[in-house]
């Protein structure tokens, strides 16, 4: 199955790219170290949204409810339940597939801007929960101080766990998007009324999808609960599913790892323009103006593009 | 095999179709005639489950059809292609191709077998029959229109229907590309016992290849019959064809 997947030159860079990322720690300052880690995390974050995104065509518009749900579901588990602790990474990323799942269900039942809108709303609900109920989530406050297991319990620690699993998890996407299940997604991208036409039952895929996103989503959520060691109802808010969008389209959301670079690239600009100035937001509309001008594709589809369609169609 | 029993639907009080019968037997083919506005693009999407009817049945091997999801249509063995061209723009050919037979294997839901290495041969048999296989590669949306026009019926091939429908399978094509698929479509009716029912402006075309021909008028059927029936009846000179010229072509 690998090989069928990756071919010699894409299984050399990334071993490459991975060892290199393994030996950072040891040069890097713990503030680039902990940079490094949340920086996987959001990765995940917005390649999980672009899978329904760039190679669904659904309007996924509050993504990042999902990414709280699974980072609240972590913390709560750590907090209330007094089990092991490793076992909340396994829960937590199935409460937000869960949350997902039904959502799904009512939104999947509308198209396009109707479908974001209703999630938009849906989620908010969620979101004004998670805000509003101080005895259970800690309301605005959030829930600070979540115990985590010893051994991601220090920032290298956090590292390496957010590492391995964000790679695991691409790797996971990848597989499915190149299955006969993303093909079939991204044909309902391309042009639903055809696919109701040879057989597809377009609404059950797209509620497969979306639970799909929401477990790799709520992954994301249990990785930063690890660097941070802390929620807040932020997590859930409209404005950073918006910010994950743009993630996705600056990395490029045709191509299977545009929005994690997107996402590194928001998070080194938030990080360091963020020093000089709070209009960082400025700094970033300029950026995305020129980006719907210039670089329609994204900037991954930008260099992807000069290195000629060959490494175009192995996205 | 397909019995079309006085259908009806009406778009706000408009009667786009007002009571039209079809029938189509096992190894037809079957073409639609009829001005524009007739309602024959409206009979193929009530028939393959794109608009619900306002009245009347749709029989497809025993089983009423009428009012059935589009994906369960097909499902029962109809498969059609559309008048504007209507593909998937950013797949390539192959995997245009293949999300039909996908569909048809129900491996919809296989999450982590690489898509490659499914139904390559099927999909690629499939365009090498429609004469595209030497293009598997490309992106569909760069297409020439008659291509894309032609991979329209391949997809349609994918689900393996017994009842194809082609809604104007020729609509701006150029004279040998119109000639291509002329042949295309007596090769599906003579070499693989396809059934066809398509809809058609271009009266050599109808007359070169149909076994049955229905005349539909402002959503009625006039009359259907083999060509030679059409072709003397009064009633049908009188209402479309204007004379003997054009349907002797």
């Amino acid at each position: 199955m690998y090989k069928a997947l990756f071919d010699m030159k894409t299984t050399f860079i990334g071993l490459v790219l991975l060892a290199l990322l393994l030996m950072l720690p040891q040069f890097l300052p713990r503030f680039y170290v902990y940079l490094f880690a949340l920086m996987f995390a959001i990765a995940l974050l917005a390649t999980s949204l672009n899978l329904v995104l760039g190679f669904g065509g659904m309007y996924q518009f509050h993504h990042a409810v999902f990414y709280g749900f699974g980072a609240y579901a972590f913390a709560l588990f750590a907090t209330k339940s007094g089990l092991p602790l490793w076992l909340g990474y396994a829960i937590a990323p199935c409460c937000s597939a869960a949350l997902g799942l039904v959502l799904g269900l009512i939104t999947v039942r509308l198209n396009k801007l109707y479908f974001g809108m209703l999630q938009i709303s849906l989620g908010s609900l969620v979101w004004a929960i998670t805000y509003r109920w101080y005895s259970f989530t800690g309301g605005d406050d959030g829930i600070h101080g979540i115990p985590l297991p010893d051994l991601v319990g220090s920032s290298v620690g956090a590292y390496y766990f957010n590492l391995t699993v964000a790679a695991v998890c691409l790797l996971l996407m990848y597989a499915i998007v190149s299955s006969p299940f993303g093909r079939v997604f991204q044909g309902i991208r391309d042009n639903p009324e055809r696919c109701r036409a040879i057989g597809i039952n377009v609404q059950r895929q797209q509620l497969v999808g979306q639970t799909i996103a929401a477990f790799f989503a709520g992954v994301a959520g249990t990785l930063f609960v690890t660097v941070e060691g802390s929620v807040f109802p932020d997590l859930m808010f409209w404005t950073l599913s918006l910010e994950i969008l743009i993630m996705c389209l600056l990395g490029g959301w045709f191509i299977f790892l545009g929005p994690a670079l997107g996402a590194a690239m928001i998070i080194c600009l938030r990080t360091f323009a963020g020093i000089y100035t709070e209009y960082w937001t400025l700094i970033l509309g300029l950026v995305l103006m020129l980006l719907i001008f210039f670089l329609p594709e994204g900037v991954l589809g930008l260099f992807l593009h000069k290195a000629g369609p060959a490494v175009r169609r192995e996205r | 095999m397909l019995h079309v029993e006085s259908i009806e639907k009406s778009f706000d009080g408009f009667m786009a179709v007002n009571g039209a019968t079809l029938k189509v037997e096992r190894g037809d083919v079957v073409a639609v005639i009829g001005p524009n506005g007739a309602g024959k693009t409206t009979l193929f999407n009530l028939i393959t489950g794109q608009l619900p009817p306002t009245a009347g049945a749709i029989w497809f091997k025993e089983g009423n059809i009428a009012g059935l999801a589009p994906h369960r249509v097909c499902r029962k063995g109809i498969s059609r292609s559309y008048q504007v061209v209507n593909i998937f723009n950013r797949l390539t050919l192959f995997e245009n191709v293949q999300v039909a037979v996908l569909s048809r294997r129900r491996k919809t839901f296989d999450l982590f077998r690489p898509a490659k290495t499914i139904a390559v041969d099927e999909t690629r048999q499939i365009l090498d029959s429609v004469g595209l296989l030497d293009k598997f590669a490309m992106t569909s949306g760069a297409l020439s229109h008659g291509d894309q026009k032609v991979l329209e019926i391949a997809i349609a091939l994918g689900n393996r229907p017994e009842l194809l429908i082609l809604d104007e399978p020729t609509a701006g094509m150029s004279p040998e590309e119109t000639a291509v698929t002329l042949r295309l479509m007596k090769r599906l009716s003579g070499e693989l016992g396809l059934t066809i029912l398509f809809c058609e402006h271009d009266m050599g075309m109808v007359f070169s290849i149909a076994t049955q021909i229905m005349v539909m008028q402002q959503g009625r059927t006039i009359i259907q019959g083999p060509p030679d029936e059409v072709r003397n009846n009064q009633q049908v000179r009188d209402a479309y064809l204007g004379g003997a010229d054009e349907c002797s072509a």
